[in-house]
């Protein structure tokens, strides 16, 4: 299939997906349990990712300090920086769309060859409005508290590194959290965790929505959905950047 | 009562269904045979709209099924009840939610209705103290008890069963059969089902439709079968030697 053909498929997936619900109440209760399966269930992964990215960046920053020009409390500063700007929104996302995506496609997939989706659309139910809808809305909301998180432990993670292995003074390290802070940043980092919320939800939604065939189908489906929603986020995450902070 | 005219649909250059004119009379159970691959199951999936027919009609009594926009589909869907061939349960639901699901996406009743009626639908298909359990938890012929629960939910005017017994064994087919049976009585339902399982045309086949290579072939009841003397029903129905023997005493 062409990416023109895909495009279109897409295209028109979406306006079923954004189409006037069958209850709004029934909408509201699968949306929390998927801000739970989806939101909840990915913070362990997020805070041990985050804790180590942040530990990492700060030693690796601090080693590469030999200029004695430099200030100390830089390290604390790029912590930040790095876990604000890229890290906590982009590479999270990207972890985000191989667990969740995968869970994603492969749960609609499930439900494709089992005829479950089936059994919605003779119910009277758009099927791609009911499963993928509360998804997509659950973790648009959800992913800006994770990314949060991350920023928060990443942060922490640092300062725990830099700490025990003596490379860093903590007093340093916490001005350099503080320094030069422009919130904008976190606007930024917001807008993009939301846009990659989106990808993630609504590509592998789409690539399980439309498979055909049985198991075999569902993993490469769930696969696609994975490398596809990659490649999109790291695209998006350019477009944004430029429109962004330019 | 559905009416389906002259019915043609095909896949790129495949032909799947050709010509096919049927009527399905309500309380009774309209039964269409045939191979695997005959075009019986897209047949079903044309008459419920899951496929869309390249010419010809489908009536549901009067109303013009195949020229209806999708908000018309929906509101006839509604009164529609299906039990595929794998049960399709929803597997994240416990089987009391999935027999509460349409109930709750359509009915304005109360919670404590909703649940009355639930349960009575599962006490009709004798499915008790499992209100509980997942899916994976029950055995294929529960599971497919539990998906005519389902059907019958919303007091459907027309039930569709794609191979309701396929996987069974011989008895629970049969409880099956018999049970789609006496709902079909009970509620004066329209009923079609696909299958290629001689025992249930025997069983409840009411009025059989057989298509073979995507033609209508032969239409009648099931004493029809036995003094039939169209050569691929014959070969279909007698090509076991169980069959060979019944229709050599009959």
């Amino acid at each position: 299939m062409n990416l023109f053909e895909n495009v279109g498929k897409f295209s028109r997936f979406l306006v079923l997906v954004f189409s006037k619900p069958e209850k709004s109440k029934t909408l509201f209760s699968q949306i929390i349990r998927e801000i739970d399966k989806l939101g909840i269930n990915s913070i362990g992964i997020v805070v041990i990712i985050s804790l180590f990215m942040g530990a990492v960046i700060t030693l690796q920053t601090a080693y590469n300090m030999l200029n004695p020009l430099l200030p100390d409390y830089l390290v604390g500063y790029t912590t930040r920086e790095s876990m604000i700007l890229e890290f906590s929104s982009t590479i999270v996302g990207l972890i985000l769309a191989g667990k969740v995506g995968s869970n994603i496609a492969s749960e609609i997939g499930s439900m494709r060859v089992t005829e479950q989706i089936d059994a919605l659309e003779i119910m009277g139910i758009n099927s791609a409005n009911h499963l993928v809808l509360p998804k997509i809305i659950a973790a648009i909301f959800i992913n800006p508290f994770l990314y949060i998180l991350s920023v928060f432990v990443g942060i922490m993670g640092g300062l725990i590194a830099g700490s025990l292995t003596g490379t860093v003074i903590l007093t340093d390290y916490i001005e350099g959290v503080q320094y030069g802070f422009i919130p904008y940043y976190i606007s930024y980092s917001l807008i993009k965790t939301a846009v990659f919320a989106f990808i993630i939800t609504a590509i592998p939604s789409f690539y399980g929505y439309y498979v055909k065939g049985g198991a075999l189908e569902v993993g490469k489906a769930s696969t696609k959905a994975v490398v596809n929603s990659s490649i999109l986020i790291l695209l998006a995450n350019v477009i944004l950047t430029q429109i962004l902070l330019k | 009562m559905i009416t389906v005219n002259n019915v043609y649909k095909s896949f790129a250059d495949l032909k799947v269904l050709n010509d096919i004119s049927i009527t399905f009379e309500a309380g009774k159970t309209n039964l269409i045979i045939g191979q695997s691959g005959s075009g019986k199951t897209v047949l079903l999936k044309s008459i419920i709209g899951l496929h869309e027919v390249d010419s010809g009609s489908i009536f549901y009594n009067d109303r013009n099924f195949t020229a209806m926009n999708l908000k018309g589909r929906k509101e006839i869907r509604k009164e529609m009840g299906m039990v595929f061939q794998g049960g399709a349960l929803f597997d994240s639901m416990t089987v009391e939610e999935n027999v509460l699901f349409p109930l709750n996406m359509f009915s304005n009743s109360s919670e404590k209705e909703k649940k009355e009626r639930a349960n009575f639908c599962l006490n009709r298909v004798n499915i008790q103290n499992s209100n509980h359990l997942f899916p994976a938890e029950i055995s294929g012929g529960m599971q497919k008890r539990v998906a005519i629960a389902r059907a019958i939910a919303l007091n459907p005017k027309y039930l569709f069963c794609d191979e309701p017994n396929s996987g069974l064994d011989p008895v629970t087919a049969i409880l099956i059969d018999n049970l789609i049976l006496e709902i079909t009585k009970e509620y004066n339902i329209t009923t079609i089902i696909n299958t290629h399982d001689m025992n249930s045309v025997m069983e409840i086949g009411e009025k059989i439709i057989f298509i073979s290579k995507g033609n209508k072939v032969w239409e009648g009841t099931k004493d029809g079968i036995f003094d039939t003397d169209n050569e691929d029903l014959n070969n279909f129905v007698f090509a076991s030697e169980l069959y060979k023997k019944i229709k050599k005493i009959s």
